[in-house]
């Protein structure tokens, strides 16, 4: 019945373009999307828009290590998303393994002791369209990325409140956003009980000192800090405690990376055991000047970003001659282990064509490859960047 | 184009009202602007896959030689046996030779 509906409804939509801006072109194979205007955004790069999936435009990420809430991306995997929800009778209910099942509102969460982290969240296929040989998914640029000040309550307080009862494994949790029909998995998605009681992993209703936006989560969103993505559960009102591990669909069967040492396979082929996705891998960006673009000859500053799962950036060296030779970039300042940590260098270019390539190291030495990695779910890029740019 | 944006900018003060004053949302998103590109059998892929996503998700994959039949095979069958489509078998090779004629 829905279906047949639905169908129709999109039949009969004619009018082609009323809401595109304008069209960008994302640097790989049929990267033609829309910029596109949705309530509490700015113009985003459309990928979807049902269920809708916004990137962020690249640029953005030049204007300091903090996202806005207006150009953070957006992704959910099905449709049925509670476009009509009351944050008046919003409520959060902790249920399972527990000595005192809780049902708290809104408000009873935002009396609660607030802390505060700077904390990126990243979309495990950021950057699939990169992907060579390519896969099917989400074809993302890199703009599935974004760093915040999350405002919330540690999920270890609400979990204690209810009492987790002995032989607990795992925790895991639910939005308001489902699918439209009862035969899609929900979206579902588990954390350790250890994970979960860690004290960081956040149940977040801030971000930059406003509410969360509608199509990030509002009214309440987790946060898993170093963590993908997929793990930060959207409009967040179900938080069941388990003793065993949670076999859902979008834990057991995708999200999965390879169960190798750098969680890669050979290009083209399948992995012969995975494991879930976990922690972000090292990444970097110059964000000053982007692929193809012009610069002056003469001295110029080149920046950008760094961050990683939670080590924190110890280093970003820079090389203008294609990985030759690297020179260390001087950090801006430190907003957390968890955040984007800006970086700055001048350098001086005559009149020509540069490779210009940016390559960060964590506090654990782990940094990023020179040649990029392959999964065939098009996860965890962070191959060495290559900015090739004009100097005139 | 402008009325449509003023719906929009009228979905913004809602929001912000609804701040305020804690009434249901109301969230607005623009309508979908992607159509399925003309093709044989488009009603039969209209009929099974807008239920669920709109046709950007297919027109952005990956194009060309390597991206045919047995790539929108794989999709087609991902979408029954994990996402549980209803899709009648005897609609799924029309499926699958829409997507492969026509991306």
């Amino acid at each position: 019945m829905k279906r047949a509906g639905l169908a129709a409804l999109v039949t009969g939509l004619g009018s082609k373009g009323a809401f595109a801006l304008d069209t960008v072109t994302l640097p790989f194979g049929n990267g033609e999307r829309p910029l596109v205007r949705y309530p509490q955004k700015r113009p985003m790069i459309g990928l979807t828009s049902r269920p809708p999936q916004l990137e962020t435009p690249f640029s953005i990420f030049n204007d300091g290590p903090l996202t806005p809430n207006n150009a953070f991306f957006v992704r959910y995997h099905l449709a049925d998303l509670p476009y009509n929800l009351d944050p008046d009778k919003f409520t959060l209910e902790i249920k399972g393994k527990v000595d005192k099942p809780l049902k708290l509102s809104l408000k009873e969460i935002m009396k609660m002791k607030a802390t505060e982290i700077v904390a990126v969240n990243q979309c495990s296929g950021n950057s699939r369209g990169f992907f060579n040989p390519r896969v099917a998914g989400g074809q993302l640029a890199n703009g599935a990325m974004g760093c915040a000040r999350w405002r919330g309550v540690p999920l270890k307080t609400v979990l204690d409140m209810a009492g987790v009862q002995s032989g607990a494994k795992q925790v895991t949790f639910n939005g308001m956003d489902g699918p439209v029909s009862d035969k899609t998995p929900d979206f579902v998605k588990a954390l350790d009980i250890d994970h979960a009681r860690d004290g960081e992993v956040m149940l977040a209703y801030g971000m930059n000192g406003e509410d969360l936006p509608f199509l990030n989560g509002f009214p309440l969103r987790l946060v898993v800090p170093g963590y993908y993505g997929t793990y930060w559960v959207k409009h967040l009102n179900e938080i069941t405690v388990i003793d065993s591990v949670f076999d859902g669909f979008w834990m057991k069967s995708a999200y999965r990376i390879p169960d190798t040492p750098n969680n890669a396979v050979e290009p083209g082929t399948a992995p012969k055991a995975t494991i879930p996705i976990n922690r972000f891998t090292v990444r970097s960006f110059i964000t000053s000047v982007t692929d193809g673009g012009k610069l002056k000859a003469g001295r110029t500053t080149l920046r950008g970003i760094a961050f990683d799962g939670g080590k924190g950036i110890k280093e970003v060296a820079v090389s203008t001659d294609g990985g030759k030779t690297w020179t260390n970039a001087k950090l801006g300042k430190d907003l957390g282990k968890y955040a984007f940590r800006e970086w700055k260098l001048p350098v001086k270019l005559a009149a020509g064509s540069y490779d210009l390539k940016v390559r960060a190291t964590n506090n654990a030495g782990d940094t990023q490859p020179m040649d990029p990695l392959w999964n065939p779910a098009g996860y965890l890029r962070n191959v060495v960047e290559t900015t090739r740019v004009t100097v005139a | 184009m402008t009325s449509k944006l003023l719906l929009t900018l009228g979905a913004i003060a809602t929001l912000s009202i609804a701040a305020a004053t804690a009434a249901p949302l109301n969230y607005t998103v623009p309508e979908e602007t992607t159509t399925f590109k003309p093709g044989p059998n488009l009603d039969v892929v209209q009929n099974n896959c807008t239920a669920c996503h709109s046709a950007d998700y297919i027109k952005t994959q990956p194009q060309g030689e390597k991206f045919k039949k047995d790539f929108w095979q794989a999709e087609v069958t991902k979408m029954i046996k994990v996402y549980g489509a209803p899709i009648d078998d005897a609609d799924v090779g029309k499926i699958v030779e829409y997507l492969a004629a026509t991306y």
